[in-house]
């Protein structure tokens, strides 16, 4: 079977774009792709993509033109982009078609999300008593590792500081001041340990990317990239995840463990092969925590990594080198596109003031959302 | 007392001198769920009163919808919230009350306790469930 190659990306930039929806910043990120790829929207045979709060993505089609393609709009939360990306994949190793596009777009109000309980297939009272929070979920979350494993509130801020610092030299990213570890320690605090500058917010923004047989892709740039892995996991028994009234008393693993494992397996790589990554970081919890939960190190190991820098961009194992999420925002849609479209950037050599040293070869994305699902990928040059 | 009632049914049992979470045991493995299952395998069970801390955070700001509570957003107090380990059962998520958050440690005895909550528009008091340290 063929491989899939990535020719094409495109981004509109994170953060608040006012006068434009979200729907417009998927068409400009798809743009941007097509030209990148030196190709036009006719060239493109399929194309999957979707969005939390800002449409279907199939409505794209309207201004990029009514070519008759199957567009098919993909909703799954947090992993909407990876799973778009996923299906893509899957539609171009299956040999039905040859060309496609994945995109995820979005434009969430300001604010923390709101939580529906119903849609959630959870009791009315959870939510009206002020337990349904996802930034509770977090604070409890890194608290109990934390206890468990040693890790400090100084390490929770240095994510934080890396977050803002490689944001600064990235322009499509939303926060890009640097933010002192001290200001970020001492900010205010929104769920304990967390503080406000450790959290990602919900914002908007856009990725698009153009996916091809591995043969086709010389066709079109000198430089292919290759999707080498692509997994999808939802919660195994045991798990700890957002919005639970209860949880099991014997612990078990996160859905990141087996959608890493099986990207992985499905690259026939290992840990130590990965260059560089980009690890969900909803907060700065998150972001150790999934270190571990991902394979690169274990429990309780990330207190000295974050303390040698060994995650900055000039570390043995750079982590979300464009920002993550605490710099970009959280446009659902689109970040788990980001993250594969910071890899490519990297891995051209195109990445400028952020540019990983090295000639990095192979770059991991990793995304995690509500209700415990993950997807991971592999990128190779 | 008339003017008070549980917040949902098949919550907790109440009014009790005792009372205890309801959840539910799957009969055939042996797992606990709370709140309370209907299925054909599933039996109800009253739950432990008394479990330990497992893990908590703060609530800094005021929750959006669906939240009924009465404060308003200039006199909104941060409230704790926890995972109880209740042994060998389940770990049941709660607000922690009686304490201050500086005090909360992983590991400490909690207690079940039931209070009013919000008075809905029938002028009735709400009963929920909250944990609270233990009185040795």
């Amino acid at each position: 079977m063929s491989d899939v190659a990535i020719i094409g990306i495109g981004i509109h930039p994170f953060g608040r774009t006012e006068g434009m929806t979200g729907l417009q910043q998927g068409v400009h990120a798809a743009r941007e792709a097509l030209s990148d790829a030196e190709m036009e929207w006719s060239d493109i045979q399929f194309a999957f993509g979707g969005s939390a709060a800002a449409g279907s993505a199939d409505a794209m089609v309207n201004d990029l033109g009514l070519t008759g393609i199957p567009f098919m709009n993909v909703s799954n939360g947090c992993a909407t982009g990876g799973s778009s990306l996923l299906s893509a994949y899957t539609t171009i190793k299956s040999g039905q078609f040859d060309i496609g596009m994945a995109v995820g777009f979005d434009k969430h109000p300001r604010g923390a999300f709101n939580a529906d309980p119903e849609a959630s297939g959870l009791p009315r009272w959870y939510g009206e008593t002020g337990l349904m929070l996802t930034t509770q979920f977090f604070g409890m979350k890194i608290q109990r590792y934390m206890n468990d494993y040693g890790i400090t509130s100084d390490s929770l801020a240095l994510v934080a500081e890396k977050a803002f610092n490689n944001a600064s030299l990235n322009p499509n990213a939303w926060r890009r001041e640097p933010v002192s570890k001290d200001t970020i320690l001492n900010s205010m605090m929104v769920s304990d340990p967390l503080t406000k500058y450790m959290f990602c917010s919900p914002a908007e923004g856009a990725v698009a990317l153009i996916l091809c047989k591995a043969e086709l892709a010389h066709k079109y740039t000198s430089k292919p990239l290759f999707l080498k892995g692509a997994a999808f996991r939802s919660r195994p028994l045991g798990s700890f995840e957002v919005f639970s009234p209860s949880l099991e008393v014997e612990r078990g693993p996160s859905p990141t463990v087996g959608a890493s494992d099986a990207t992985f397996e499905m690259a026939s790589m290992t840990r130590e092969d990965i260059d560089l990554a980009q690890l969900q970081d909803t907060e700065s919890g998150a972001e150790i925590m999934h270190m571990s939960e991902n394979g690169f190190c274990k429990d309780g190991e990330q207190e000295k990594l974050l303390q040698d820098g060994d995650t900055k961009l000039d570390g043995k194992f750079p982590v979300n080198t464009d920002g993550g999420c605490i710099a970009n925002g959280e446009p659902v849609g689109a970040s788990g596109l980001r993250q594969v479209y910071e890899n490519c950037v990297q891995l051209r050599g195109a990445a400028g003031k952020r540019q990983v040293q090295g000639n990095p070869k192979t770059a991991y994305t990793h995304v995690y959302g509500a209700p415990g699902i993950s997807a991971c990928t592999i990128i190779t040059t | 007392m008339s003017n008070q009632k549980p917040i949902a049914e098949n919550l907790f049992t109440w009014p009790s001198d005792q009372p205890k979470l309801l959840g539910s045991r799957d009969t055939e493995t042996g797992r606990y769920f709370f709140p309370a299952k209907k299925s054909n395998t599933h039996e109800q069970v009253e739950l432990s009163r008394k479990g330990k801390l497992w893990t908590w955070t703060v609530q800094r700001f005021m929750p959006k919808t669906p939240y009924i509570g009465a404060e308003n957003p200039e006199d909104f107090k941060p409230y704790a919230v926890g995972y109880i380990e209740l042994p060998g059962e389940i770990m049941v998520e709660s607000r922690l009350e009686g304490v201050d958050p500086e005090d909360l440690k992983i590991g400490m005895e909690m207690e079940l306790s039931i209070d009013p909550f919000v008075k809905n528009e029938d002028g009735e008091e709400l009963m929920m469930f909250s944990f609270r340290p233990c009185k040795n």
